[in-house]
C-alpha cells in the first residue's frame, strides 16, 4: 500500500539526487544513437584499409564500386528506418523491387508507354500498396509483421506472374533503348558532376581507359544517381525526423501510439504515411537498378527487407519503435556495403561474408542496447 | 453561483448488452478537486472516458460552462478545456522531456519556405516550466525515461495546465506511485486548484482523495452512491460506501484496520 503525507513539502522540493553521479562531457557527447554504427564504420574501414588498401578498393574506382553498393543498402534503409521508428516493419520492400522494375518494364517495352509514364505509374502503385499496407495494419490491429509477410508473397508472386502473363519471360530486357532521350530516366539511371571527372582525368587525378572504344575517357566518368538519391533521402529524412513537427510526430507514434493519440497526433496518418515513404524508397531503388541494367527481372530485391532492417538495426534504431537516427541507419547501410565488397577486394571467400556480417550484427546491437539504456532510463 | 466547469446529468453508457454505466451525474467548479472514488469495475474509467470524448455517451447530457456539448473525439475535448492525463499514458519514455511536454503542440517557426519546430523556444519553455513546479531537469533532451513515475504525473499535468486546461481529469496519478511522489503529486494538485481550475480526481485510494479532495463521489456499479463535500464524509465511511458496505469492515478489523 501507499502511504502519504501530503503536507511535507520538504520531502519533495529538493530533488537533487545523491545517488546521480556527474556524468562527464566526453562522456555525454559519447552518448548517442549512431555511436554504435559510427564504431562499427570506422572498424570496418580500419579492417579493410589494412586488409585490402593495396587491392584498388580505396581507388576511384574501387571507392565508386563500394559507394554504389552502400548507396543501395541507403535508399531501402531510410525507407524501413522512418517505418522502423513509428513502430512498424515492411517485409514486402524486397518484393515491391522487384514489382516496382517490372511494371516499368512491361509498360515502357512491351506496351510501348513512355518511359517517364512507367516510372510514374511504378511509384504511385508501389505507394498506393504501401498505404493499403499501412491501412490494414491500422484496421485490424494485427502486427505489421504478419500484414507485410503477407504482401511479401503476394506482390512476388503477382510480379512473377503479370512478367510471363505480358511476355512470357520473367527477365524484361531492352528498356534501354527506350529510355533513350526520357526525360525522367536521367534522374534514376544517369550520372552527374561528369564534366568534372573528366577534367579529374585530364589532371591524371584518376586514371583513364588505355585501349578499347573508350580510351582516353576516365574510368570513373561521374557520379551515379543513386548515390545522389541516398545522399538527398538521408538528408531529407534526418531532417524531417530530427527538425520537424512530424517528425516528433514519428517518435511519438512509435514510443507509444496510445499516448500519442490522447495528446492529439495524427498516429494512423502518419504511420500510413511512412508505409507509402517505404515503398517509394523501394521503388527509387528498383527503378534505378533498371535504369542501370536495362532490364527488369521478377526476382529482383530478393532478401532486401532484411538487409535494410539489418542496416537500420546497426544504426541504432528500436525494432519496437521510438527510438532511432536516419544517419545511424546510413552508416549501417556503408559498413553493410563496405563489408560485401571490401571482401571481395580482399579476396576473401565470399561465403564468408555472412559470418562477418553476423558478427557486427551482433557487437552492434549489444553496444546499441547499452548506449539506448543509459539515454532512455530502460532497466 | 457561476454554472460549473463540467455538468455531466444522467449519463449512460452501454457497450452492447453489457450497462457500464447507468444514470450518472457529476459537476466540476472552478477551483475545486472533485474525487472520483471507486472500485475496480465501478465505471470509473468508462465514465472519465465520456467526459473527455473517447467514448460517446448512450444517453444523457454533458454541459461545459453552462453550453450543452457533443464530443466526437478525444480532441473537441481538448479544444474546450478538458485535459486528461492517463496514468501510464502520460508520457513517452524514450523522448525528451521537450519533445514529450510539446508533443502534438510543437512550436515551430519558418526558415525560408520550411517550418521547423523551435527547439531553442521548446527547450527555454520546458525548462521553465519545470523549474516552477520544483522538477530540476538538467538537460531538456534527457529522455522522460530517466524521470521517476512521480516526476512523470507532475509533467504531464504541467503540460495540460500550460496548455490553457480548465478542467483536469486525472486517471489515477498516484497509484502506482511511492510515498514521496505521491505526496509530490498531491501537492501539486493542489497548486493547480489554487489557480483556479477544477480537477476530476480518479482514485480508489481514500487517504489520497481525502488529502486533497473538496467533494467526494462514489461510483458503484455503474451509478452514483451520491456526494459529498469533506466536512460531511468521515474516510471510513468514504471507505465502506466504495467497496460496497459491510464485508470489508468485517475483513478491516480481522487484518486490524490495515485496508
Amino acid at each position: 500500500m501507499t502511504a502519504d503525507s501530503p503536507a511535507d513539502p520538504a520531502a519533495s522540493a529538493q530533488e537533487e539526487d545523491e545517488r546521480l553521479k556527474d556524468i562527464s562531457r566526453l562522456r555525454k557527447a559519447l552518448i548517442r544513437p549512431e555511436l554504435g554504427a559510427i564504431s562499427g564504420a570506422i572498424l570496418v574501414f580500419v579492417l579493410f584499409g589494412i586488409i585490402a588498401g593495396d587491392s584498388g578498393m580505396f581507388s576511384a574506382e574501387g571507392i565508386l564500386n563500394w559507394s554504389i553498393v552502400s548507396a543501395q543498402f541507403i535508399v531501402i534503409a531510410v525507407g524501413a528506418c522512418l517505418l522502423m521508428i513509428a513502430g512498424e516493419f515492411d517485409l514486402s520492400v524486397g518484393s515491391m523491387i522487384g514489382f516496382s522494375g517490372i511494371i516499368i518494364a512491361i509498360f515502357s517495352v512491351h506496351l510501348g508507354w513512355p518511359v517517364w509514364l512507367a516510372i510514374i505509374l511504378a511509384f504511385v502503385m508501389a505507394m498506393a500498396i504501401g498505404a493499403f499496407n499501412g491501412y490494414l495494419v491500422i484496421k485490424t490491429k494485427l502486427p505489421s509483421f504478419i500484414v507485410t509477410l503477407a504482401f511479401l508473397f503476394i506482390l512476388r508472386g503477382l510480379t512473377i506472374f503479370l512478367a510471363i502473363a505480358t511476355t512470357r519471360k520473367t527477365i524484361i530486357g531492352g528498356v534501354r533503348d527506350v529510355a533513350e532521350g526520357d526525360w525522367l530516366a536521367p534522374l534514376f539511371g544517369g550520372k552527374v558532376l561528369t564534366g568534372l571527372f573528366s577534367w579529374f582525368a585530364e589532371q591524371g587525378w584518376i586514371s583513364t581507359f588505355t585501349r578499347g572504344s573508350r580510351a582516353g575517357e576516365p574510368i570513373v566518368d561521374g557520379i551515379p544517381m543513386l548515390i545522389v538519391w541516398a545522399i538527398a533521402l538521408v538528408i531529407f529524412a534526418h531532417i524531417l525526423l530530427t527538425r520537424t513537427k512530424f517528425g516528433n510526430w514519428i517518435f511519438a507514434s512509435g514510443g507509444d501510439a496510445q499516448s500519442a493519440r490522447y495528446t492529439g497526433v495524427p498516429v494512423d496518418r502518419v504511420k500510413i504515411l511512412m508505409f507509402m515513404f517505404t515503398a517509394f524508397c523501394a521503388t527509387v531503388f528498383a527503378t534505378a537498378q533498371v535504369m542501370e541494367f536495362g532490364s527488369a527481372a521478377a526476382d529482383r530485391g530478393l532478401l532486401k527487407e532484411f538487409e535494410a532492417i539489418i542496416s537500420v538495426v546497426i544504426g541504432g534504431a528500436l525494432l519496437t519503435g521510438g527510438f532511432g537516427s536516419v544517419i545511424g541507419a546510413a552508416l549501417g547501410a556503408i559498413i553493410f556495403g563496405v563489408v560485401q565488397q571490401g571482401l571481395f577486394f580482399a579476396g576473401v571467400e565470399s561465403s564468408l561474408f555472412r559470418v562477418f556480417l553476423g558478427v557486427i550484427l551482433l557487437l552492434a546491437v549489444i553496444l546499441n542496447t547499452y548506449i539506448r539504456r543509459m539515454i532512455t532510463g530502460e532497466r | 453561483m457561476a454554472a460549473p466547469l463540467i455538468e455531466m446529468r444522467d449519463i449512460e453508457k452501454h457497450f452492447g448488452s453489457v450497462i457500464a454505466l447507468n444514470g450518472v451525474s457529476f459537476t466540476v467548479n472552478a477551483g475545486e478537486v472533485h474525487c472520483l472514488l471507486g472500485d475496480n469495475g465501478a465505471g470509473k474509467s468508462t465514465f472519465i472516458k465520456t467526459m473527455s470524448g473517447v467514448h460517446k455517451a448512450t444517453k444523457g447530457e454533458m454541459f461545459v460552462d453552462g453550453d450543452l456539448v457533443h464530443f466526437v473525439s478525444a480532441r473537441d475535448a481538448i479544444d474546450k478545456g478538458i485535459a486528461t492525463v492517463y496514468q501510464d499514458l502520460a508520457m513517452i519514455p524514450l523522448m525528451s522531456v521537450t519533445r514529450n511536454f510539446f508533443m502534438g503542440r510543437e512550436p515551430t517557426r519558418w526558415v525560408g519556405p520550411l517550418r521547423f519546430v523551435n527547439f531553442s523556444e521548446a527547450h527555454r519553455i520546458t525548462k521553465e516550466q519545470m523549474s516552477k513546479i520544483g522538477i530540476d531537469v538538467r538537460d531538456p533532451n534527457q529522455a522522460v525515461g530517466t524521470l521517476s513515475g512521480g516526476e512523470r504525473q507532475t509533467v504531464a499535468i504541467a503540460r495540460a495546465v500550460y496548455f490553457g486546461a480548465k478542467v483536469l481529469i486525472l486517471d489515477e496519478p498516484t497509484s502506482a506511485l511511492g510515498v514521496r511522489q505521491t505526496s509530490m503529486v498531491l501537492k501539486y494538485i493542489d497548486m493547480v486548484r489554487k489557480r483556479g481550475l477544477g480537477v476530476v480526481f480518479i482514485t480508489h485510494n481514500v487517504r489520497h482523495a481525502m488529502a486533497v479532495g473538496d467533494r467526494f463521489t462514489v461510483l458503484n456499479r455503474g451509478q452514483t452512491l451520491g456526494t459529498a463535500t469533506r466536512a460531511e464524509i468521515t474516510p471510513e465511511e468514504l471507505q465502506d460506501l466504495m467497496a460496497g458496505g459491510k464485508e470489508l469492515a468485517v475483513l478491516s478489523e480481522t487484518l486490524g484496520g490495515t485496508v
